[in-house]
């Protein structure tokens, strides 16, 4: 029987948002690594007032005449008038979309995909693991846990990034490290002299991090070699396979389920993911060419 | 019980002529450039009257028969996936306008389309496109446009070819829902008319303008012994049970490695499928950079491409992505759908350069298994369809 | 001022050991003090101590002519540095450098040895989380030879 899969947080608008982009106008762009950029888009007509959407969502941003990709949103939740896109250049639309100006028209077709169970953690630990660019579809969730702070027993963030130049929001994990009510561990894989921080992969990291395992919720994001470890980490220090939420990647080209490209064994990234509690999927995940 | 008719092989005609008064373009199995297609039907003379089909594994032959049925072509290459999910379709174009960009959607397919002769294993595969593209969380808003307005004549197939399994897994030859009309075509003893079911009342008020009469027994058992001598004349078998299980149990199976010797990822498979469904999106801007198009069209899942992220293909090696092509359509296809990705028509057998049939395929990856254990070949089992 | 046992016994590295084991532990260890800047060890010095980091933190580097120190690994409060060294004299292969002000139990390599060989069982209970130590070790390091980030 086909597998019971929950709403999305939000559903692009009928019809028309299925297939074709809504046309939005890039009000600033911001760069953030050498090849990452994060773009802040404005709807260009009056029809749309705002683009709900669920932490871990993505959109398909379309670059006109280039092509069409999968991005996460990035923004708060909280702030649904804007759309905040953190891109890193790969390839032809990528580029495209990273060499905006403002004013640039972009299509937006979404929100698509699963989210993060912000809501459904309240009352527990939380624990956020991100490395390198998966701290862009996580950040809407640490921007809810801030916002609703006292929902949650202790708050953790742990990132991880190649040198100290490839750190995302670096700034944003200044002020969120100066608050009193999270801890936030940074670390490096190698880095100069000059750099103060740790250095050492992210499941080294992880020791230091203080939770109550059985009540705890992890949200792991980033390269698929580091969720696997980072992962059983978590399992050794004992938080239960259902507790543990990641986000996969795949090539998707539709965000409906439709086109076929994403599929992990039974599941299609775009609908039944990004999002998933790893009991789910751990059968599937990083099978060797699957 | 469907009501029951007979129409005389002469009166064919009438029921094209019936259905282009109502509007419908009438498509069925036509002869062109010497090869079997599905195109528009202007007249019944343009089906394939005296011509037959052989198939086999590699290897499709029309030969000329001594009848002059009008069906006695099982399918080509083509199935309705061909026109309801057509392989190159325009989504929309966007035209620059000063600093913004204007989307034009293109207007609706033209006339609605008949489908004339179309066999039980394809009307299988139309409700296994009706799961994917109409009855998940999101639909295809072509597909359902074009395939609500449809009209099917299905075919009931009097004879099998070398290639077909449908009576294994409970699919054909006989069609039994999901038609306006259904014909079974009957030569024999000097006769030659149509033994016919009315499926729907759109089918019926089309049959209103043919001529028709009430079938008698005898004529009514004639059809229903061709049809169940096509279906005892099938030598392939599929065996559907614990199918899933299995193949999500066996991705490190050794039977993988060989068949991969042979398989040469071209996706013929694939693409005459009539279940695959997999496509590609492809934006495009013309030479004055002013109109962009975004185009869908088929894809096949053997291509590198089609599992290649930001750093590499997920499945790089041919045994990889026919192990996709295999596990997707008999395996992670009934999680996914509920119900089998394959209807037993025969067509990746027959269009496969190196003839690799998958009933075998399965039989070898569980004898690969289990090496103790028996072979399943011959046993009939009805699948779980 | 606390006691090397004491300071052992809230150190994970020994958690789990026996008073008994960890007393003859802290027979070996002294308190040592670095300022930042203040070198653990260096490449080529004859390894006489295994450091049990109490707080601060140290990079371990390899020295580059061309581009200088380059850290490898940084060492913070709860972790150990330093190798079990049998037999021949050893030598550090890596400088270890205190980067603020760091605190550590130096234990001598060469008293540790013959308690252990004199007790197996104390000699079992410290290559138990020495061998854990390594390991770990083993597998940080090659996630970061592969470059988990790299595209």
């Amino acid at each position: 029987m086909a597998l019971e899969v929950e709403k999305p947080a939000c559903q692009p608008p009928e019809a028309n948002g299925r297939l074709l982009p809504q046309l939005f106008r890039v009000e600033s762009r911001r760069r953030e690594t050498a090849d990452t950029f994060t773009l802040t888009l404005a709807p260009a007509g009056s029809d749309i007032q705002g683009w709900p959407f669920g932490a871990g969502q993505f959109n398909m941003l379309t670059a006109f005449g280039i092509g069409e990709v999968p991005i996460s949103i990035s923004g708060d939740p909280a702030e649904p008038r804007r759309l905040i896109h953190t891109i890193r250049a790969v390839g032809a639309a990528t580029r495209t979309l990273c060499r905006s100006a403002p004013g640039d028209i972009i299509g937006v077709r979404g929100p698509f995909g699963t989210s993060w169970p912000v809501t459904e953690a309240e009352g527990r630990d939380l624990v956020i693991v991100a490395g390198g660019l998966g701290l862009a579809p996580v950040r809407p969730a640490i921007y809810h846990a801030l916002a609703q702070r006292s929902a949650y027993g202790s708050v953790e963030l742990i990132y991880g990034a190649r040198t100290p130049r490839d750190i995302l929001y670096y700034h944003e994990l200044e002020r969120w490290r100066g608050r009193f009510d999270v801890r936030v561990h940074v670390t490096v894989d190698s880095a100069s002299a000059e750099w103060r921080g740790r250095v050492g992969v992210v499941t080294k990291v992880m020791a230091q991090a203080r939770f109550d395992a059985s009540h705890t919720t992890a949200l792991v994001c980033g390269p698929g070699m580091m969720m696997r470890f980072t992962v059983q980490e978590l399992l050794s220090r004992g938080v239960s396979a259902d507790q543990i939420f990641v986000s996969l990647e795949r090539n998707m080209q539709c965000g409906m389920g439709l086109c076929g490209h994403c599929q992990l064994g039974p599941v299609f990234i775009c609908k039944d993911g990004p999002v998933f509690p790893y009991n789910r999927v751990k059968d599937w995940f990083e099978k060797r060419e699957v | 019980m469907n009501q029951t008719f007979l129409i005389e092989s002469s009166h064919l005609q009438q029921l094209l002529e019936a259905l282009q008064r109502r509007g419908y373009a009438v498509l069925g199995p036509t002869l062109a450039q010497g090869d079997l297609v599905w195109g528009e039907l202007h007249s019944s003379a343009e089906l394939p009257v005296g011509w037959g089909t052989r198939e086999e594994p590699g290897f499709f032959h029309l030969v000329k028969e001594k009848s002059q049925g009008y069906f006695g072509c099982r399918p080509g290459q083509h199935s309705l996936k061909q026109f309801l999910f057509s392989p190159d379709t325009l989504l929309w174009r966007a035209r620059r306008e000063g600093g913004n960009w204007r989307l034009e959607v293109p207007a609706a397919s033209e006339a609605p389309y008949a489908f004339l002769g179309v066999r039980a294993c394809d009307l299988a595969a139309l409700e296994v496109h009706d799961r994917v593209f109409s009855r998940g969380r999101y639909l295809d808003p072509l597909y359902q446009e074009r395939r609500n307005r449809a009209f099917i004549v299905a075919v009931n197939c009097t004879s099998s070819g070398g290639a077909c399994f449908c009576a294994s897994l409970g699919t054909g030859p006989r069609a039994t829902s999901g038609f306006d009309l259904a014909l079974t075509e009957v030569l024999e003893e000097g006769r030659h008319f149509f033994l016919g079911e009315v499926g729907t009342k759109q089918g019926a008020e089309i049959l209103g303008g043919v001529t028709h009469r009430q079938a008698t027994a005898t004529e009514i058992a004639a059809a229903e012994r061709l049809v169940a001598g096509a279906a005892r004349n099938q030598t392939r078998v599929l065996a559907t049970g614990g199918l899933k299980e299995f193949l999500y149990d066996n991705f490190e199976n050794p039977h993988w490695d060989r068949v991969a010797e042979r398989c040469l990822t071209c996706g013929n498979c694939a693409m005459s499928c009539p279940t695959c469904f997999c496509h590609d999106y492809l934006d495009s801007l013309d030479v004055t950079g002013q109109v962009a198009e975004r185009r869908r069209h088929w894809e096949v899942c053997f291509s590198v491409e089609h599992s290649y992220i930001h750093g590499g293909a997920i499945r790089p090696s041919p045994r990889s992505r026919y192990r996709q092509w295999l596990t997707h359509k008999l395996a992670a296809w009934q999680d996914q759908f509920g119900c089998l990705g394959c209807v037993g028509c025969g067509r990746c057998i027959t269009w496969c350069p190196v003839g690799i049939d998958l009933t075998q395929e399965v039989r070898s990856l569980m004898a690969a298994a289990s090496p103790a254990a028996p072979e399943s070949a011959g046993e009939k089992e009805h699948g779980d369809h | 001022m606390e006691t090397i046992e004491a300071l052992l016994a809230a150190h994970p590295f020994f958690q789990g050991m026996s008073p008994q084991h960890l007393a003859a532990v802290a027979g070996c260890g002294r308190r040592v003090d670095f300022k930042a800047g203040d070198f653990l060890c260096r490449e080529a010095e004859e390894a006489l101590d295994f450091y049990a980091i109490l707080s601060g933190s140290v990079s371990v580097e390899i020295f580059s002519a061309r581009r200088g120190p380059l850290t490898t690994a940084t060492v913070e409060d709860g972790e150990v540095l330093g190798w079990l060294w049998f037999e021949k004299p050893f030598h550090w292969h890596l400088d270890a450098r205190a980067r603020q002000v760091t605190r550590a139990v130096a234990l001598d390599v060469g008293m540790l040895r013959s308690r252990c060989e004199a007790d197996h069982d104390l000699g079992y209970e410290f290559m138990k989380r020495y061998a854990h130590h390594l390991a770990v070790q083993f597998r940080v390091t090659k996630l970061q030879l592969v470059d988990m980030y790299g595209t």
